[in-house]
């Protein structure tokens, strides 16, 4: 019997022990025309030996493809002891730090974890995490609605310049508490977004994504004191990898970003066809009791002694029950573990290397494919490590084409984005080489020219 | 321990881990670029790695101690699975990869949808919210959009009985509704006469768990589902307990419109030191059209075969086999154009959901039926051993579920034990303590799930444990007032955590 440790002798004494005639008689206060008979859609178990081989023959029956897509998940290089930490059993088979006492090593990396994001971000507290960049993005939101002192407004402005599946998240998780989002249009030959409040209702927050859905480099600065000056927060929603080189939001404008948020899988987690990730949530310390989700503090023990517990907790759902600042309960901690263990590794030097290498492969790419007759570039915009292609044929056959070559060729626009024609958005990161991009090219020199 | 900061050199780094190129700032405009680098630690991989690692010896955790956290479920996380689902080609894949490159990893998922359908007697699944109080979300979710497409939009109650978890209320917040409380009975029962007082045009549905978070089987749950039903509000199975059932009894058969299964829990992924978990859900015909997305189908469009019907998932002759006869595909806004949407940017927490299909295939039809019997049989046990020993149970006539409630209600009346007294003694026996202080309704508790995958020496070692702590509050109380003694930190001063603000690490100025 997997993962059931009782022998026939260990059942007859236990049943003894309760006045039991039986395992089933344990199951006497369920109504008898409930019980449910033999389950008829789940198949006979399998040995770790069998579903060892049917997993492994369909992951090969995958295989793996030479990835340039980034569009909201990026490949990078992850230290080989990353996962092998975060995988030990104590790590990986521990819960929610509820007991402090037997818990200080998840306590005490959130902690860690916790200062790296508020270094990052430029920003003064963070949280544990939450789901993923798009609820973090729909949590920050919902944070500045609770936030916001200087207008009642229930109005988001969201860039257009947006992922799209960010912007249906938002959507699917604010709009019953009465948000309505409201977008930004992006200017369209930078792909830069405009400050623009089309009605003139004012916002309680502003949404500024650094880098732009499309890789382009906002004019932050700007942005941030326009939404200020509409009685808005700010909430910048970023890249991490990107913050060890782009200016942190905490010092966007003259104020700086109010919230901060993101998706935090660049740093240590797989792409694993979209999760478990995490998101990621700093603010200003000044609005830290409308925070979502979890918080560690540092605090000391009955002798005087360091140690780190779960604080401010009533702001969560098991002490405010209706009234807490979110329903979140279990987050992300094992993807935070990975991160916090990516970014002592890295540390600020090779985190600045990743950045740049990316944007420097992202460079090469674009130059490579622009090269091939009628594709150009879409934006004249800065980028990070993220660009928009514009090709001179519908995009989903030419991905067809280099998927059936081996080849990732990047994110279709044309469905979400119809105003850009047949455009791509293509990424290449720091493990990228050039023969990749040369392949690349290549191939989709050979679609073209057929 | 020392943080991670305070190890930290200027200049030293862990060389092999960064990319063989300069930081070369040239292509970013000056007014956008970071001033002053983050103060990221700076340490050699040797550091990182031993730092961390000791680190992890600081937590008491499944794999090294017995964890009976009521509600949590926390059994043994077999390692097949976090091994198969971190193959290469499924951490490598991209979320928006093709199809064509993604038949193996979608084969999982879809026969992960049809086994959860089947062990719940939902009619369908989706597999996208990230965490249970995401599933929550989405069930409630899916239930105000059903009043709404029907044009009702006066229901704004939700009903919670007061032993739920905090996370129903706060979700019921978050869809803009107003949470109403219906009281429990003294047997732990759902108290009929207050819910029938408590329905009406104003209500869109119940949140309930069965077993309850009392630990008891909610025994009138027909007559429950039939009250709300003919109030024209829907059901919703929190399935926090799912374990305690899973094979014996199935919320669809209960009556439930719309359920959540917590995958970290019944279906063994890890928890993680607070997730990452999976909140699937599953819905009867109705809701069907509400699921969030995306969810995965069979190309052919045939995903809505027979119930029972799982192909090649069934056949013993194919158990090595790929199904190589039927592609798959993702349903999106357009096969479910009333879905209630997407809940996260990809395919919601895809590798827990990897790592849930293959504890599903290792236990099997037979193993499902025995995760609830013997679940049930060490929480019996259990609560038979330590009632012997005089504690006093919540609910001493019921049949205990999974898990089992005592109060330390008299016991602080005579002796000052508290339930915090009895967790942090524990710890120093090497036990992690079982949930203190909820349900909130029984005062002073301790809510006990031992899961089926404790032995019975671990269960009686626990019982020696729990007796010696009872002895103690009798001839030696600061003992255990003072506990723990024997952890890397004593008793945290909470108070002073939340007065004085520490919540991340400053240099010294």
């Amino acid at each position: 019997m997997p993962f059931i440790p009782h022998t026939d002798s260990d059942v007859r004494q236990m049943l003894g022990t309760i006045g039991a005639p039986s395992i089933d008689a344990l199951f006497d206060e369920i109504p008898a025309d409930l019980r449910c008979g033999k389950l008829r859609g789940v198949p006979e178990g399998l040995s770790e030996m069998e579903i060892t081989r049917l997993m492994s023959e369909r992951a090969a029956q995958d295989g793996r493809l030479l990835n340039f897509c980034g569009a909201g998940a990026y490949e990078h290089h992850i230290p080989a002891a990353v996962w092998e930490i975060t995988t030990r059993g104590e790590f990986y088979s521990a819960y929610t730090p509820y007991q402090a006492e037997a818990s200080q090593g998840t306590l005490q990396l959130l902690y860690e974890f916790q200062t790296m994001m508020s270094e990052l971000t430029g920003m003064e507290v963070s949280n544990a995490s939450l789901y993923d960049g798009a609820t973090a993005l729909a949590e920050a939101i919902l944070m500045a609605a609770r936030a916001n002192d200087a207008n009642n407004s229930l109005k988001v402005l969201l860039p257009r310049a947006l992922h799209p599946y960010y912007a249906e998240v938002v959507t699917s998780c604010t709009s019953a508490q009465g948000l309505v989002t409201q977008v930004m249009p992006f200017d369209a030959a930078t792909g830069r977004t405009k400050p623009d409040n089309a009605d003139s209702v004012a916002p309680t927050a502003v949404v500024i994504a650094q880098p732009n859905f499309f890789g382009v480099l906002e004019d932050v600065d700007a942005l941030t004191d326009w939404a200020h000056a509409q009685g808005a927060l700010v909430i910048a929603l970023v890249n991490p990898t990107s913050l060890a080189v782009l200016k942190p939001p905490g010092t966007w404008g003259a104020r700086g970003a109010d919230i901060v948020c993101g998706e935090g899988q660049p740093l240590g987690a797989p792409l694993a066809s979209g999760g478990p990730y995490f998101g990621f949530l700093t603010a200003r310390k000044a609005i830290v009791r409308q925070m979502p989700g979890r918080i560690v503090g540092r605090t000391v023990d009955l002798d005087g002694k360091q140690g780190f517990a779960l604080t401010l907790q009533a702001r969560e759902q098991h002490i405010r029950r209706a009234k807490a600042t979110s329903n979140i309960c279990t987050n992300q901690g094992l993807l935070v573990t990975a991160a916090t263990i990516y970014l002592s590794m890295v540390g600020p030097q090779g985190l600045a290397k990743v950045a740049t290498a990316s944007m420097a492969n992202t460079r090469k790419l674009v130059n490579a494919l622009s090269d091939l007759k009628g594709v150009g570039e879409g934006f004249t915009g800065p980028r990070f490590h993220e660009a928009v292609l514009s090709l001179p044929r519908p995009v989903a056959p030419l991905l067809r084409g280099l998927a059936e070559a081996g080849i990732f060729g990047g994110f279709d626009l044309s469905t979400h984005f119809p105003e850009l024609g047949h455009a791509l958005l293509v990424c290449a990161t720091e493990t990228r080489t050039d023969s990749d991009i040369r392949l690349y090219a290549e191939t989709l020199g050979r679609l073209l020219a057929a | 321990m020392e943080l991670i900061f305070e190890l930290s050199s200027p200049g030293r780094g862990a060389a092999a881990q960064h990319p063989p190129v300069a930081a070369d700032l040239s292509a970013i405009p000056e007014a956008l670029r970071r001033k002053e680098p983050p103060r990221l630690p700076e340490v050699s991989e040797l550091q990182a790695v031993r730092h961390y690692t000791r680190l992890s010896r600081l937590n008491f955790s499944i794999d090294t101690q017995f964890y009976p956290l009521g509600s949590c479920t926390m059994k043994y996380n077999p390692r097949a699975c976090n091994k198969l689902a971190m193959l290469p080609e499924f951490l490598g894949r991209h979320p928006l990869a093709p199809e064509s490159h993604s038949q193996g990893y979608l084969a999982c998922l879809y026969e992960l949808q049809e086994m959860l359908r089947d062990v719940t007697g939902m009619a369908a699944v989706s597999l996208t919210p990230m965490a249970g109080a995401q599933g929550e979300f989405a069930g409630v979710a899916m239930i105000r959009a059903y009043h709404h497409a029907r044009g009702d939009t006066a229901r704004r109650e939700i009903l919670v009985p007061d032993a739920a978890h905090g996370t129903n209320p706060a979700t019921a917040t978050m869809l803009g509704y107003v949470a109403r409380e219906i009281p429990t009975d003294a047997q732990g029962d759902v108290d009929i006469e207050k819910l029938k007082a408590a329905v009406g045009p104003q209500t869109a549905g119940i949140m309930l768990t069965n077993p309850s978070t009392l630990g008891v089987f909610e025994r009138r749950i027909k007559e429950i589902a039939g009250i709300v039903h003919t109030a024209g509000g829907l059901l919703y199975y929190d399935g926090a307990n799912l374990n305690a059932i899973l094979g014996k009894v199935r919320p669809g058969d209960m009556g439930f419109d719309v359920i959540h299964m917590n995958l970290h829990k019944t279906f063994s992924t890890p928890h993680g030191g607070g997730g990452p978990g999976a909140g699937a859900v599953g819905v009867s015909e109705r809701l069907r059209p509400f699921m969030p997305i995306p969810v995965v189908g069979v190309a052919d469009g045939r995903e809505n075969r027979e119930k029972g019907d799982l192909g090649s998932l069934a056949s013993n002759d194919s158990r090595f086999s790929t199904p190589d006869s039927r592609s798959y595909r993702w349903l999106d806004e357009n096969d479910l154009p009333q879905s209630i949407g997407r809940l996260s940017a990809f395919m919601g927490n895809a590798g827990v959901l990897m790592r849930a299909y293959v504890y599903a295939r290792l236990l099997g039809r037979e193993g499902m039926h025995r995760v609830a019997e013997f679940a049930a049989l060490n929480a019996n046990y259990l609560s038979a051993r330590l009632k012997a020993v005089g504690f006093d149970l919540a609910y001493p006539t019921r049949r205990a579920s999974h898990e089992f409630i005592i109060t330390l209600k008299k016991q602080k009346q005579e002796l000052d034990l508290t339930a915090t007294d009895v967790a942090k003694r524990l710890l120093d026996h090497g036990y992690h303590a079982p949930t203190v202080y909820f349900p909130l309704l029984v005062p002073e508790c301790l809510l006990i799930e031992p899961t089926e995958t404790e032995d019975l020496q671990t269960l009686d070692a626990f019982v020696d444990a729990m007796t010696s702590i009872w002895n103690e509050a009798r001839s030696d109380m600061p003992k255990l007032k003072g506990a723990p003694w024997t952890l890397p930190v004593r008793r945290l001063d909470d108070v002073r955590c939340a007065r004085q603000l520490d919540l991340r690490w400053q240099p010294a100025p």
